[in-house]
């Protein structure tokens, strides 16, 4: 995208005015989306989004600007910008000589196979196929939305101490949603299959499958009761119930809410934070999960950064701010949305480790409670730690079995006193996608565990 | 990677302030469509600051110009669109080149169109605030460092300042198309924007507060901290509340919330498409006798003000539920062709990136007779809960089935008055019955960021889950 000996001057002129640390971040994506409505191709739509961001770090202080023209010109112009904050400080200035950048600028997500593109036809195909098998599911059906989105992201970052690394990814996802349509009013349901892949997603995903699974969904409330309002145990089924360990700790563990002390697991390293059964892991680096990459979007590789060990917090999530401060490496989680965000800390895929325990025994082994087949996504407040988390599709256990299904709620708890209520894991894991905002910026992020039972949890339904 | 060379960027250069440039650009572009082809364009272009201050000192200045395009092209009933975050030169034609791409995949449908100068005039709005250009950095970090002082040395139970911002926004946009649109916006605004941690024992509670404007001028760090630290000061000592049916009186942020979320079922492309609870009831009771809901974009102290909607129409004033009876729904010119009415001037879009499609821009309940504030909605409810933050509404509100269940924080009312205060708790009910069992609405109307007015809200009969 950007010659060196251009990013060598870039960041000269960027620390001309003092500053420690400066940093280019050039990002070059092209995306393409398609959605099926109400039987019709409505739209297909393309984007280019292409620049940098240019941050100066003096001090305490950070000064950041961005700019859509990565010509020469443009970018000093956004390195002048960025160093205004450095004025003040009136250090020394300092160059970035010829020669000083090390690395390589193309893209690090090694050993994967260059992601294929489909044509806008055979997207138009896969979206009618879903469409097809959502309607042919039950005369009930009564709208169905499908969306296929592909993006190919190539980023480049070059920094003061001599950093230059890259990174290309091709993310592609493909979503249903359909509305049943009975005589208790409408019901929704919702599917995705999103990967750090191209069109090669759709050997390993059936869109077919994912229709009628959002179309069971939405039929199967039709016939849903109002879920109850108080506590009972409550057992997560795998993949998505990984969105509990999301908010109900990772949030609180991202450094930048550690150091300003606005984390209830502020100072509580080396403590016994969850039960036993809980070994918390996130990981950019596996597979081609939806938060996989090659390096993260400050030039550091992704890791797999154990969290929690056996219910003892080993440690937090870093990016390169944090992390410099506290004399120590980042964790290759310093991520952004775009070249116009400065970075912050974020998660990748965060899962828990797999049990030992059964799945279809832990149900049998719960009196009554609420089974979670399918939670849609939830949100924390990391300074209290209360958090929710929200069913799209969830049942009743009566007398250790599955029976009748419950209409949409959420359930409320406190991260560090819902980790020490986990009292079973099973072992059949598996991943779901996400997207996680955090102050106003989206990254795509992984979240997973196995079947899992908490010994109580407040449902937020309107049963009394 | 690939290297870049020099390019030229000439089209870019529009100064700011002076969307004439921007319409011509537009004009330009709208010019290259040929025969058969109609054509939207729309542009934009931004320029924004943010400070944000931590103990002391600037954590983060950013300052930052953004631009972009984005065409819609309709050939045969087909529409094809594509974006792109740039105006240079050879940009434009590539953007077009895609959207004419686009259009031969999508399906063929007659009622996609685009809109038509519907002689409705524009109610014209300043929503342009010159001043802001000429403010320097140097006060606007003043501003910032001030308000995370301000609110650091609020209250002694302030443990933190999380977060104290000062942001500034101008952006300018112009739309031109080969059905004869042309118009242009201009839009300033600035804000406020302060996080607290209030601490007493192991408990830590938090609180937000903010004041937005036109510019500069006007914002006041005092009234952002004042309401950042009682919200957070007042939930100190916080248990988990009991469970019940209960009369709910939502705060005027929160009323904001709700009238977003019944918003999306006011839609003439949700209606067109079957996913909306108020499809097929025009002229039904929906909402209680003293529920009436208006949208209007006119009236200029709303925060989502605008003389024209995304398709270039007028905005116009739209009567959605009168006295609990429904009466209509927002239209763009494609949901408004599919349901066989004109347009209502209220397409939304999210910036060049988007495609139009019906929203609403300034909800606004009308009063309850008594006119009451805050403190007269409580007074008349009695007993209840009182809510001041709600979590987890996109987890747990379904606007499609109705189904309403959230996360909430606040205080209890007893005797009229606010009481105790409850954490980790759920209010749940569904969007219809919530219509059904209005209970009072405040004459205390602020216009808060979003597309609804704030005003307190009683809600009755809904269940909360707690201890």
């Amino acid at each position: 995208m950007i010659e060196t000996p251009v990013l060598e001057r870039v960041l000269s002129e960027a620390l001309r005015n003092g500053g420690e640390f400066a940093e280019i971040f050039a990002e070059d994506k092209v995306n393409s989306s398609a959605m099926l409505d109400d039987g019709r191709v409505e739209e297909l739509s393309s984007g280019r989004d292409r620049g940098a961001g240019i941050r100066v770090v003096s001090g305490e202080t950070t000064g950041f600007a961005h700019t859509a023209d990565l010509t020469e010109r443009g970018l000093m112009r956004a390195a002048e910008a960025a160093s205004a904050v450095a004025r003040s400080g009136g250090g020394g200035t300092r160059t970035v000589t010829s020669g000083a950048l090390t690395g390589s600028a193309s893209s690090s997500m090694e050993g994967r196979a260059t992601p294929t593109t489909g044509s806008k036809a055979d997207a138009l195909e896969l979206l009618q196929r879903a469409d097809e098998a959502a309607r042919a599911s039950g005369a009930g059906i009564s709208q169905v939305q499908a969306g296929f989105g592909t993006s190919t992201r190539r980023v480049l970052i070059a920094n003061s101490e001599g950093l230059l690394a890259g990174d290309e990814a091709a993310r592609t996802r493909f979503s249903v949603s359909c509305v049943a349509l009975g005589d208790t009013g409408m019901q929704t349901g919702y599917e995705t299959a999103a990967r750090t892949l191209g069109f090669e997603l759709f050997d390993e995903v059936s869109v077919e499958e994912l229709a009628r699974t959002a179309a069971a969904q939405a039929l199967a409330k039709l016939a849903a009761r109002p879920a109850p309002s108080g506590e009972l145990p409550v057992v997560l089924a795998g993949g998505s119930g990984g969105i509990l360990f999301h908010e109900a700790c990772g949030h609180g563990l991202e450094a930048d809410h550690i150091v300003k002390n606005a984390s209830v697991y502020t100072g509580k390293v080396g403590q016994q934070v969850a039960s036993t059964l809980v070994t918390l892991v996130d990981d950019g680096t596996i597979g081609s999960e939806w938060g996989t990459f090659g390096v993260d979007d400050e030039g550091r590789p992704a890791q797999r950064n154990v969290l929690i060990q056996d219910g003892i917090l080993t440690d937090y999530l870093w990016d390169y701010l944090r992390a410099r401060k506290e004399g120590r490496l980042s964790s290759g989680n310093g991520r952004r949305q775009s070249y116009r965000d400065l970075p912050m800390v974020r998660m990748t895929n965060t899962f828990l480790l797999p049990g030992t325990d059964d799945a279809d025994e832990i149900v049998a082994q719960t009196q009554r409670g609420v089974y979670v087949a399918k939670l849609g996504g939830g949100q924390v407040n990391t300074t209290t730690g209360d958090f929710v988390f929200g069913t799209t599709m969830a049942y009743l256990i009566e007398d250790g079995v599955i029976t009748e299904p419950l209409r949409d709620a959420n359930l409320i708890g406190n991260g560090p006193e819902i980790l020490q209520r986990i009292d079973a894991v099973a072992t059949d894991f598996s991943m779901t996608p996400g997207t996680c905002g955090k102050d106003g910026q989206s990254v795509p992020v992984g979240c997973g565990q196995a079947t899992m039972r908490l010994s109580g949890v407040t449902i937020g339904g309107t049963a009394e | 990677m690939s290297t870049t060379t020099e390019e030229t960027n000439t089209a870019g250069r529009v100064s700011a302030g002076d969307p004439e440039a921007l319409v011509a650009l537009a004009e330009r572009v709208a010019g290259w469509a040929r025969s058969g082809e109609e054509m939207e364009v729309y542009v934009a272009r931004g320029t924004e600051t943010e400070v944000r201050a931590y103990e002391g000192e600037v954590e983060s200045l950013t300052s930052a110009t953004s631009a972009g395009i984005g065409i819609r092209v309709i050939v045969d009933h087909r529409l094809g669109f594509a974006w792109a975050g740039s105006l240079d030169e050879s940009v434009l034609g590539e953007t077009l080149a895609e959207a004419r791409d686009n259009a031969i995949f999508a399906t063929a449908d007659e009622h996609v169109q685009l809109a038509v100068p519907d002689g409705v005039a524009a109610v014209p709005i300043d929503l342009w605030d010159d001043l802001l250009e000429s403010v320097p950095t140097t006060r606007k970090i003043e501003l910032a460092l001030a308000l995370e002082a301000q609110a650091r040395g609020a209250d002694p139970r302030i443990r933190q300042v999380s977060s104290a911002d000062y942001g500034d926004v101008a952006a300018e946009s112009a739309l031109v198309s080969t059905t004869g649109i042309r118009s242009s916006t201009r839009k300033t605004s600035g804000y406020l924007s302060v996080g607290v941690i209030a601490g007493e024992g192991d408990a830590s509670q938090t609180g937000g507060g903010f004041s937005v404007g036109r510019g500069f001028d006007g914002l006041d760090p005092e009234r952002a901290t004042t309401d950042a630290v009682s919200r957070a000061v007042r939930l100190l000592g916080a248990v988990k509340g009991p469970s019940g049916r209960s009369t709910i009186v939502f705060d005027r942020r929160m009323a904001t919330t709700l009238l977003s979320i019944v918003s999306s079922a006011l839609s003439g492309e949700a209606v067109a498409k079957g996913r909306s609870i108020f499809a097929g009831r025009v002229g039904e009771q929906v909402g209680h006798p003293g529920l009436t809901l208006v949208d209007d974009p006119t009236d200029p102290r709303a925060y989502g003000a605008a003389a024209y909607d995304s398709e270039g129409l007028a905005c116009r004033r739209n009567a959605l539920i009168e006295g609990g009876v429904l009466r209509g729904f927002l239209y763009d010119t494609v949901s408004g062709s599919r349901s066989g009415v004109a347009s209502t001037g209220s397409a939304v879009r999210g910036g060049y990136a988007g495609t139009p499609g019906p929203g609403c821009r300034a909800l606004t309940l009308a009063p309850g007779p008594e006119g009451y504030d805050e403190d007269g909605v409580l007074a008349a409810v009695g007993e209840g809960l009182f809510v001041q933050s709600m979590t987890g509404v996109h987890s747990g509100v379904n606007p499609i089935s109705g189904d309403f269940s959230v996360g909430a924080e606040g205080l209890m009312i007893r005797d009229g008055k606010l009481a105790e205060p409850v954490r980790e708790i759920t209010v749940a009910s569904t969007l219809q019955r919530m219509l059904l069992s209005l209970v009072a609405v405040g004459a205390d109307v602020e216009w808060l960021p979003g597309i609804a007015a704030g005003q307190t809200l009683a809600i009755g009969d809904m269940q909360i889950s707690g201890v």
